[in-house]
């Protein structure tokens, strides 16, 4: 069975021809419970996310902040396996017919095999993995083995990513490009920072795949402000942030769907 | 003319451009630090082919951190241990007390060099940690040392060390709260920062170029002990001897011996309480290969690639991972990797201090422990030569605690309750 890249590359599409940015949001596997996962990503697509990236919980999250890691503490000491990982991508798919991406660590994947891990997740209905810390000099083994199983590879770029590596970058990525607005780790901050429209204008200029805007995104206005030079605007810390504050897991879910609404009107301009 | 002390490898016959030392190594990073990290390798580069950076480099390493450092022979130890010949590379005796300074100061004139004016560094046992804040003052530069909260208590006084040089000293509260938790720490202040800052890593482990050039800068302890071996006994030893975490130190040692094959490379990893028992830190007997903190290397993971949590009486040996090259030569077979105890090495400690008056970092006092096992297999003919890597200042609330060397809590009550104590005895 083939993934679903080519359901990613038509969302993204869509979003194109409706002359507005996706919104992507990010939501850890397991957390706060497997199941409880699953409801809070159909929440976030129910409340008017187009693509759901589901983060793979590590013991050693280097590239996040203290919100992130958080949620990947609860949910590895609830237990949570690859195989609930894939099963959120599953379920998730099945009860919405929406993208669904996988984004992970390296060494979870190199560990359990990479020709199994994307046989797998082609298999549950996911779209792709984003990769943070596999860079593109190493990553020809996934790549192999993602498309022939019909998966995106998104890779990453970053304001000190030099034009000349930002084209390394795309040439070989696929489904989109997340571009890191800024230097730092995952968490959400009180402004968009100014390095992101340029990232977003010079990783353009070296390829035709939508370009999208993460780390410290997390308001309908900064959402907005992304969309208006961005073809996607991708929202973590602050859905994560959102079920932590909440007084129970159905009040963390409503949280979930209800920052989707204004954020998915926020990428529509209706601010 | 050639330079002394720093004496990167000449012959570059590892690793491969890519940072590979056979299967291992490699550059696991997120594309926020591969400009920066980058930039280190080509500015290293220049460096090591820069007469005026070796002259520097050279005259600190002699004026400053007192080298040569003295190869001692340790006959009383030696007795215990089957009466093989047993001399100790003296790293100990450096300035700030361990091998650490020789790649800081490297790494230090590197970062002027690129123009950064602030420096961060992990520490587990507070050597690496002490010996960064040294060179951020004498060179002026912002230091802020990441340690785990678990060793600010344990290493307490490294830690005001630090503080007394001007360092900033965070403790890290996440994940197992020691020496693995601080490099992540120090890496996402790294991401966020890198603008002016450098990541003076202590270790040969990490992205390429940090496991090469780090052992560059420990080369010289193998090169000299060569030399010093050869005019004090007259051959080459039967084993060179060190412990590892990362491994700095003992590749320090190792490489130079590398192309003699008749000297053996022991390293001693930490077998906590034993390797069975789950609380060890024995990387390359317990662990897998994998990738953490940048490269792909043997690392303490389950089957699903999570990292899990070390253990060692040592903090400075407490990770789950190792530097590539040290993968690369186990693997090989050049190297031998054996688990010693908290406990051997603690008695090693002991030993040693009673022996021959000189009181050893607990991290190095595995490798003495794993000396004396190697002297009764080598018996009287024996040739040892073991990296005394640190001093033992630092760990002398551990071992006291470990040996009962405090007064007792009942005599210390007393002593605080002070004169009342006396006078109800006097009146018994």
């Amino acid at each position: 069975m083939s993934g679903n890249v080519r359901l990613l590359n038509d969302t993204l599409a869509a979003a194109r021809s409706e002359g507005r940015a996706a919104l992507i949001a990010y939501l850890p596997a397991g957390f706060p419970t497997v199941d409880g996962g699953i409801e809070a990503v159909k929440a976030a697509l129910d409340g008017g996310a187009d693509v759901v990236e589901v983060g793979l919980p590590h013991s050693d999250p280097v590239l996040d902040g203290p919100v992130i890691q958080t949620a990947d503490d609860i949910a590895l000491r609830g237990g949570v396996k690859i195989a609930d990982v894939l099963r959120t991508v599953r379920e998730a798919h099945a009860a919405t017919g929406r993208p669904i991406l996988v984004m992970t660590y390296w060494n979870p994947i190199d560990r359990y095999g990479v020709e199994r891990f994307t046989a797998e997740l082609a298999e549950a209905g996911g779209a792709g993995c984003i990769l943070p810390d596999l860079p593109v000099q190493e990553s020809a083994l996934w790549r192999e083995h993602a498309e022939k199983h019909g998966l995106a590879t998104v890779f990453v770029v970053a304001p000190s990513s030099k034009d000349e590596r930002l084209a390394e970058i795309t040439a070989v990525g696929s489904g989109f490009v997340y571009a890191a607005s800024l230097m730092g780790v995952t968490g959400t901050r009180a402004s968009v920072s100014s390095q992101a429209e340029d990232l977003v204008r010079r990783t353009r200029a070296t390829t035709d795949i939508p370009v999208c805007v993460g780390l410290g995104v997390s308001t309908p206005a900064q959402a907005a402000e992304v969309a208006g030079f961005a073809d996607g605007v991708i929202v973590g810390s602050a859905f994560v942030k959102g079920m932590l504050d909440a007084p129970d897991d159905a009040a963390g879910v409503a949280a979930v769907r209800a920052l989707a609404a204004d954020l998915a009107k926020g990428v529509r301009g209706q601010v | 003319m050639p330079s002394t002390y720093f004496i990167p490898d000449p012959e570059g016959r590892t690793p491969s451009p890519e940072g590979y030392f056979g299967a291992f190594g490699g550059k696991f990073i997120p594309e926020a630090l591969v400009a920066a990290v980058d930039e280190v390798a080509v500015e290293y580069d220049k460096a090591k082919s820069d007469p005026e950076f070796a002259r520097e480099l050279d005259d600190l390493l002699a004026n400053y951190t007192g080298r040569p450092s003295a190869l001692t022979e340790v006959p009383r130890f030696a007795a215990e241990a089957g009466g093989a010949r047993i001399f100790l590379k003296r790293e100990d005796l450096n300035h700030t007390g361990s091998h650490k300074i020789n790649n800081v100061l490297g790494q230090a004139l590197l970062t002027k060099r690129m123009g950064k004016t602030r420096v961060i560094a992990e520490t587990g046992a507070g050597q690496h940690g002490v010996a960064t804040a040294t060179a951020c003052a004498l060179f002026g530069l912002d230091c802020t040392i990441y340690m785990g909260e678990i060793d600010t208590r344990r290493q307490a006084l490294n830690v005001a060390r630090m503080r007394m040089l001007g360092a900033e000293v965070i403790a890290v509260k996440s994940g197992s709260r020691t020496l693995k938790d601080a490099i992540n720490e120090a890496f996402r202040d790294w991401v966020a920062n890198v603008d002016r800052t450098h990541y003076l890593f202590g270790t040969v482990a990490g992205p390429h170029p940090f496991p090469a050039m780090v052992r560059d800068f420990h080369r010289v302890i193998g090169v000299e002990t060569r030399r010093q071996l050869l005019e004090r006994a007259g051959r080459l030893p039967d084993a060179a001897v060190a412990c590892v975490g990362g491994g700095s130190n003992a590749i320090g040692l190792f490489h130079a011996f590398i192309p003699d094959p008749d000297v053996r490379l022991i390293g001693c990893e930490p077998a906590g309480h034993g390797i069975e028992t789950g609380e060890h830190a024995a990387t390359l007997s317990a662990g897998e290969p994998g990738i953490l903190h940048g490269s792909r290397s043997y690392v303490l993971q389950d089957e699903e690639g999570q990292i899990t949590e070390p253990y060692s009486i040592s903090a400075g040996l407490d990770y789950p991972g190792i530097g590539p090259e040290h993968s690369y030569l186990k693997d090989s077979g050049r190297g031998e990797y054996r688990a010693v105890t908290d406990d051997a090495a603690m008695q090693a400690l002991r030993l040693l201090s009673r022996t021959e008056g000189i009181i050893p970092a607990i991290e190095s006092a595995h490798a003495l422990a794993g000396a004396l096992e190697v002297g009764r297999e080598l018996g009287r003919d024996g040739l040892i030569v073991v990296n005394l890597s640190g001093r033992g200042d630092k760990d002398m609330d551990t071992a006291a605690r470990y040996f009962g060397l405090y007064d007792t809590d009942a005599e210390v009550a007393a002593d605080e309750a002070g004169t009342t104590a006396e006078i109800e005895g006097d009146a018994k």
